[in-house]
């Protein structure tokens, strides 16, 4: 692996991690989480310790997708934002850089009108990061599976499916 | 593709369950979860009808555990199977790694195979995907009751290209994980 892409991915990952704290410090939300359009958590800021982070992230997904499909359907190309409203806990989604979706869980004390500000601010810096992060992922990719890395995974792999 | 988070040191990969309609995907999944020590797997989620139909889909988080330093998780998914849901079908095939086509052996139920299989292909087509160039494996399910088509004449029907393919009773875990074992494999393999 290239040390020198490690260290510019792990530059913009560590941004992404800033952004994401100050989006959720400024909403007021509880956590903010960033997730990939097959439905796999990227990042998060915030307490998701009581949060089933996997079922999230995939609902999330569905979601977005399912959406994206009316959206069709009425003749629009998708849906950048989708708002859940509860009682006492809401959820903001909003997609960055045609690839990623970002959702935000906030309380009723804080508003979807705040919410909404704070995204579209943080959304331009998100794209631009993303963009360095695909660019890096590119690069990347070959060389962190090797052939030792699939030896153990199969060795993994056979004792856990028994 | 299977995502690779270099920082939170991850790997994430998806695979998905396709197959005709009540052929048994579901079930699959549900004996990997009784299975699987729970340690390594997160909550079964199912998004069902009241009739038990998979409306939208059922989901499966399996973890894998540490290797060299990167936690491997598998995320298992099923798809609904009844024609007319193809529309959520299509959206759980997003950002596949692996599939695993679950047929139905028995003989009133061997066109609806066909036919899922085409949709498969078509499906995966439509997001710039060959279904020839993913991980896959055929499971020919139900080998128990009394009414089925033999292997034979399955293998020549759905199965020309030459994939690994086993017999299942999945409602009693057979031939439920050696495709599953199988696809992972594969789809570990493709990570290289």
């Amino acid at each position: 692996m290239n040390a020198g892409n490690v260290e510019s991915f792990e530059i913009q990952y560590q941004k992404i991690k800033r952004n994401l704290e100050r989006l959720c410090i400024e909403t007021k939300a509880s956590a903010v989480l960033l997730i990939d359009k097959a439905g796999q958590l990227i990042t998060s800021a915030g307490d998701t310790s009581r949060l089933d982070i996997p079922s999230f992230a995939t609902l999330s997904a569905a979601d977005f997708a399912a959406t994206s499909n009316l959206a069709d359907l009425i003749g629009e190309h998708d849906f950048r934002t989708l708002f859940h409203q509860g009682k006492e806990k809401s959820i903001y989604v909003s997609l960055i850089a045609d690839q990623v979706i970002l959702a935000i869980i906030f309380p009723k004390e804080s508003t979807l009108g705040l919410v909404r500000i704070k995204v579209n601010k943080a959304s331009t810096e998100l794209e631009t990061l993303f963009e360095n992060i695909f660019a890096a992922l590119e690069s990347e990719y070959a060389g962190t599976v090797d052939q030792e890395f699939i030896d153990e995974a199969e060795s993994e792999l056979d004792s856990l499916f028994e | 593709m299977s995502l690779i988070n270099y920082s939170s040191k991850e790997i994430n990969c998806k695979i998905v369950y396709y197959g005709p309609g009540l052929g048994g995907k579901t079930t699959n999944i549900k004996y990997i979860y009784s299975k699987v020590s729970p340690q390594n797997r997160g909550k079964l989620m199912s998004l069902d009808t009241e009739l038990d139909r998979t409306l939208f889909f059922d989901f499966l988080p399996v973890n894998l555990g540490k290797v060299k330093g990167f936690q491997v998780h598998f995320h298992l998914y099923t798809v609904p199977g009844q024609v007319y849901y193809n529309a959520s079908r299509k959206l759980i095939l997003k950002g596949v790694d692996g599939l695993i086509f679950v047929a139905d052996s028995q003989i009133e139920r061997f066109d609806d195979n066909i036919e899922s299989l085409e949709n498969l292909g078509e499906n995966l087509s439509e997001y710039g995907r060959i279904m020839e160039t993913i991980p896959m494996a055929i499971q020919y399910n139900k080998r128990d009751l009394p009414n089925i088509v033999s292997i034979a004449e399955l293998e020549e029907i759905l199965n020309l290209r030459g994939l690994f393919s086993c017999e299942g009773v999945a409602i009693d875990g057979i031939g439920v994980f050696e495709p599953l074992k199988f696809v992972s494999k594969e789809v570990l393999r493709n990570l290289k």
